[in-house]
């Protein structure tokens, strides 16, 4: 109930207008009130603070928002006895009576303050009434002193002026002094060396003893002022041209001031001087290298008004000698006996001590001799190109030193430096090409860093190749050669992928962004493009695909023969490249080289086709050696023996086995290396069933006519039906890359061999069957090898047949005896 | 004469001999040489009608045995010479021997009446070139410009000069050397050069090339492993003296300069298989008619253009060089 009393709302007195109908309104006004409080969730924070269980929404809540004096009074009506109903009747009215008195203790309170603050106001009235009175006081005193103030200007004034006069004839006597005392400070200056103090004395004076020399006693001090200003130039020039220390000397000749600029720079400047002439010259001290100081003097000269041409030549002729000594102790560091600085201190040497040196003497020259115009820029620009020349062709004499080294890094870290130094001379003097011809020199050297490291790559794969060699030459410790070629396959090509990165590497060092050639046009187009790209890495894949073709050239009776698994190796490899690596090695190239060059370079395909065609030669090389070495033993084979006495066959002979035994052979060689390839698909399954149709019923079919003598044309005629029917065989087709195909050539080449070699014999009946049992034998153990082994069938007919042409008695053996020798073995 | 095709002849046996009639220089004619065990072997005259394009050919009886090698005498067009199979029960000897074809067959004596279903002909013997004691004769070579007394036989490891006498009816041992050294040495082919008024033969035995003088009958020069393997056949170039055409087993044509014969001049390598006659210089044409292979090949003594090549099958096939490249080299 407190705090209903305290809320000053509208309506919120529950005691005002219990019945009154305009009580309505306000309790729209307060539904709306208690819906917005309700869509703000503000009705439970009411509600927690009353009783718990009073609904907020009660009109009969006497501190609701929804109180309803109506709806109270009836429910108090009708609910309450009378006793409640007084009683509620007497607190409220105690209630009422409450908060009638706390509204006048309020009122009280108000108006007490309302009071005090009219006694204020009141007071401060007073108060300025009283300042008023003293503004005005000050008003009048201000005006008196004005007044005042007047008079004792006017008073002062020709005083003032008098006391200006007196000021310029003062400064007028001091200048007049300065000029009298001028003979005598110029002498002390000059006696103490203070050459810079005495010049400007001097152009001070100069003009006004110009303007005043029609008066004698000025004449007299202009006079004795040339007279010093000509010793003081003497001495400036003596200074000027021996460098400091020498200046006692009456009269040095110019062979000393060279003694003495060559033995500068071996002995340290404070033994040299003596310490009197120390003492007597401080200028002298700081003289090192002199050439700040020479150029002080030549300014010193040309103030004085000394002619600036022959300055110009002399202040060049001095600089450089001091250069030229510099030139020769980096010469001196060429040399071959001392132990030579490595390049990066050499080109540091040469950066700081000579390039620092013409720095000096070009920014010095041009600050002095600006008035010279073109001929005098002219004038420093050859003496600049002729020195630089010079000194290049030390550097390059350095740098040749290093052509054989394998660090990239320092190299290109001393051309770096090289080049960075003559950056400021170059834009000092553009005239003279210093840094174009740096640049150049720096570009020869890229170059033939590239063309080492081609070398080195071409020399590495050699040592791979003679790595191979003896690998495959070593003797055979597991008895097995099987697995070691693929290893060295994959030895071999690694080893070349990681010369090639590395030499990219280092190539690369060339292009780094922190390398200030690095942006020069040649750097950014034709290096990347023509030189590593092209020259470095095409070249050598180009070379490497000569070096492994010319194993196929390559005499290969003569003396050291390349072994045949290493032109199987080398096809792989060179296979592989067309396939992966060559890509794989362009597309590094080219992203570590980001080529902005538009000139034509060698396209991914045409390398990829130079490496298949290398690789396609040397496999079939591969398969011509590896046929003819099989030829060869069968040539031997059938060229010793007598054909016609021989007797009946027994077993297969040796030769034949060591035929098949050496195919398997290869046959495993090239498995280590190629896919399988496709085979022709037969009708027949296995060679049983092939076989037998060729023992058998194609063997007697054909060849049985021939055996009982008919007429002569029938022979002809059947070989040639024979022939017409079956596809001419061509020997030396080309390979393809796979392990079938190969094998298909070898033993083409091979049999083939074999039919010559019986069409030059004559045969017995036991030779003819002889070589009916080897050929069956071979039919037996060959046809897996060979994609089409109607091909085996056709060659092999053909040799028997042949071989029974030959025999003037052919009968031949029964094909199950046969079958039966070579199933024997 | 218009077109350029190759004119082929077939014979009934094998054959791998092949000779142009050297003496003859007027008519195209060649001389080919069977190969049978069981029949009679057969010289066949072939005579190539240029302008008609038409082949007549004369059928010579060649009774002793297959024909191996054959060669004419480059003096008189009726002499020739083979190597030829004796047949004997165990053993397989080559033999040669001089051999005059009849007269009426003998190129001059115009068309023969009879044509070619009348019965074969049968040669004279005019004399063996056997030394028994030398074994197997490989080929027999004619002096190329002599009077056609001179004949070089290569027998085993023997090479053998024969000076023939009374009309070629007799043979005498003018001169002889052989190989030495281990195994068993055997001579393939040979060729007299046409150079140095015919003082220089050339051999071959297995990988090795030798030259001889045949006044004094010793070896001039010597190409040690002159192919891989074994050689078949060399030539020397009648246009250009020293240059020497060999081929081998290992699929390849060299050339060779005779004073130099450390490296070859120039290699070849476009043979598939045994190359057995080296054409000149470089390949020019593939010729594609033959079916079986091919043994021989002979440019004719008559036309420089036109050159005959002999398959094993007994094919005979007629070639001229292209026309647009023979002006190509004339002009």
């Amino acid at each position: 109930m407190a705090a209903a009393a305290a809320g000053p709302g509208p309506g919120s007195g529950p005691g005002d207008s219990p019945e009154g109908p305009e009580a309505e309104a306000p309790e729209r006004r307060r539904k709306a009130h208690g819906m917005l409080k309700l869509y703000y969730g503000l009705s439970e924070g009411e509600a927690a603070g009353r009783p718990s269980g009073s609904d907020p929404l009660d009109p009969t809540d006497l501190n609701g928002a929804h109180f309803d004096p109506e709806v109270y009074l009836d429910k108090l009506r009708r609910e309450c006895p009378l006793a409640q109903l007084m009683d509620s009747e007497t607190d409220m009215v105690r209630q009422i009576r409450a908060l009638d008195s706390d509204m006048q203790t309020l009122v009280y309170e108000n108006y007490n303050k309302f009071i005090s603050a009219t006694d204020t106001i009141r007071k401060m009235k007073n108060d300025f009434r009283k300042m008023e009175d003293e503004m005005d006081r000050l008003a009048t005193n201000m005006a008196v002193i004005t007044d005042f103030s007047a008079r004792i200007s006017a008073t002062l004034q020709d005083r003032h002026e008098r006391i200006t006069k007196l000021a310029g004839v003062h400064a007028l006597l001091r200048k007049l002094q300065f000029l009298f005392e001028l003979p005598s400070r110029l002498t002390k200056c000059v006696e103490l060396g203070a050459y810079g103090q005495a010049v400007r004395y001097q152009g001070r004076a100069r003009a006004v003893l110009q303007q005043y020399q029609h008066l004698p006693s000025f004449r007299a001090i202009q006079d004795d002022c040339q007279v010093i200003t000509a010793r003081l130039a003497q001495q400036l020039r003596q200074r000027f041209r021996c460098g400091p220390g020498t200046l006692s000397h009456p009269q040095p000749g110019p062979w000393a001031c060279r003694l003495r600029s060559k033995l500068v720079p071996l002995l340290p400047p404070a033994e040299f001087h003596q310490p009197a002439l120390d003492r007597r010259l401080p200028l002298c001290r700081e003289g090192g290298s002199g050439a700040p100081e020479q150029a002080e003097c030549v300014e010193l000269l040309l103030a004085l008004g000394e002619p600036a041409e022959e300055l110009c030549e002399e202040f060049l002729a001095h600089a450089r000698g001091r250069l030229e000594a510099e030139l020769r102790s980096l010469e001196a560091e060429l040399g071959p006996s001392p132990p030579a600085p490595d390049v990066l201190e050499f080109t540091d040497r040469g950066g700081s001590g000579f390039v620092g040196g013409l720095c000096q003497v070009a920014s010095a020259y041009q600050e002095l001799f600006a008035a010279q115009g073109p001929a005098g820029a002219e004038k420093l620009a050859a003496f600049a190109r002729e020195l630089g020349g010079r000194y290049f062709a030390l550097v390059e004499r350095r740098l040749a030193q290093e052509q054989g080294g394998g660090d990239n890094s320092l190299l290109v870290r001393a051309l770096d430096r090289f080049h960075r130094r003559l950056r400021a001379p170059g834009a000092l003097l553009a005239a003279a090409g210093l840094a174009e011809a740096a640049t150049e020199i720096v570009e020869r050297v890229a170059r033939e860093r590239l063309g080492h490291h081609l070398q080195g790559l071409r020399s590495a794969f050699l040592g791979c190749l003679t790595d191979v060699r003896q690998a495959l030459a070593a003797p055979r410790l597991a008895g097995k050669e099987g697995p070691g070629l693929a290893e060295l396959l994959a030895n071999v090509a690694s080893s070349i992928l990681s010369h090639i990165k590395a030499s990219l590497a280092a190539v690369h060092l060339f292009t780094a962004k922190e390398v200030s050639f690095s942006n020069k046009p040649y750097f950014r187009g034709e290096f990347c493009s023509q030189g590593v790209r092209e020259g470095l890495i095409v070249g050598f894949i180009r070379s490497m695909c000569q070096t492994a073709q010319s194993f196929c050239d390559s005499p290969g009776e003569k003396g050291g023969a390349t072994p045949p698994a290493l032109l199987l190796l080398l096809s792989r490899l060179c296979l592989d490249y067309e396939t992966a690596t060559i890509s794989y090695i362009l597309t590094l190239t080219d992203e570590q080289f980001l080529v902005q060059d538009q000139s034509p370079v060698t396209p991914v395909s045409t390398l990829c086709a130079e490496a298949r065609e290398t690789a396609r030669r040397l496999l079939t090389h591969y398969v011509k050696v590896q046929g003819l070495v099989i030829s060869q033993m069968l040539r031997k084979s059938v060229e010793t023996r007598d054909w016609l006495s021989t007797l009946e066959p027994r077993n297969v002979r040796a030769v034949m086995k060591r035929v098949v035994e050496d195919t398997t052979a290869i046959d495993v060689q090239v498995g280590l290396l190629y896919e399988e390839g496709v085979r022709k698909a037969q009708s027949s399954d296995s060679s049983k069933r092939t076989f037998s149709v060729y023992s058998s019923s194609r063997q007697q079919g054909r060849y049985a006519p021939s055996y009982t003598p008919s007429a002569p044309m029938d022979t002809n005629l059947l070989s040639n039906i024979q022939k017409l029917f079956s596809e001419r065989i061509d020997v030396f087709s080309p390979v393809e890359f796979n392990k079938v195909s190969v094998l298909t050539g070898i033993i083409k080449i091979s049999l083939k061999t074999l039919l010559e070699c019986v069409r030059l014999r004559t045969f017995g009946r036991f030779g003819l069957q002889q070589v009916q049992v080897d050929c069956h034998f071979l039919q037996l153990y060959l046809w897996r090898f060979v994609a089409d082994e109607e091909l085996v069938h056709l060659l092999l007919d053909e040799v028997v047949a042949s071989a029974a042409l030959r025999c003037p008695d052919p009968v031949p053996m029964e094909p199950s005896v046969v079958e039966v020798i070579c199933e024997r073995g | 004469m218009e077109d350029d095709a190759p004119v082929i002849y077939g014979l009934e046996f094998q054959a791998r001999a092949l000779t142009p009639q050297t003496a003859e220089t007027d008519a195209i004619r060649f001389l080919v040489g069977t190969q049978s065990l069981k029949y009679d072997n057969q010289i066949h005259i072939i005579d190539f009608d240029d302008e008609n394009n038409i082949i007549n050919k004369n059928v010579l009886l060649h009774q002793v045995g297959e024909i191996w090698h054959i060669s004419a005498s480059p003096a008189d067009k009726g002499v020739l010479a083979t190597c030829y199979n004796k047949p004997s029960d165990s053993k397989v000897l080559t033999c040669a021997a001089v051999w005059r074809m009849p007269k009426e067959l003998e190129p001059g004596s115009h068309e023969s009446p009879d044509d070619s279903s009348s019965p074969a002909h049968t040669l004279e013997l005019l004399c063996h070139l056997d030394d028994t004691a030398h074994g197997s004769v490989a080929c027999v070579v004619w002096e190329p410009t002599g009077d056609g007394r001179r004949v070089i036989s290569l027998a085993d490891s023997h090479i053998l000069l024969w000076d023939l006498q009374e009309s070629s009816s007799q043979a005498v041992l003018a001169g002889s050397a052989s190989l030495e050294g281990k195994g068993q040495l055997k001579f393939t082919s040979g060729r007299w050069s046409p150079h140095h008024t015919c003082t220089q033969v050339a051999t071959a035995n297995d990988t090795t090339i030798r030259g001889w003088d045949t006044r004094s009958m010793s070896q001039i020069y010597c190409i040690e492993n002159a192919h891989g393997q074994l050689v078949r056949d060399l030539d020397f170039n009648p246009n250009k003296q020293y240059y020497l055409a060999s081929c081998g087993d290992d699929c390849k044509v060299k050339f060779w300069d005779t004073r130099n014969v450390t490296e070859p001049v120039k290699t070849l390598e476009e043979h598939s298989h045994w190359s057995q006659e080296p054409p000149q210089d470089s390949v020019i044409a593939t010729y594609e008619e033959h079916e079986d292979s091919v043994y021989a090949v002979d440019w004719s003594s008559a036309d420089p253009w036109l050159f005959a090549s002999l398959s094993y099958d007994g094919r005979l096939v007629i070639n001229r060089v292209p026309r647009a490249l023979k002006y190509h080299i004339l002009l």
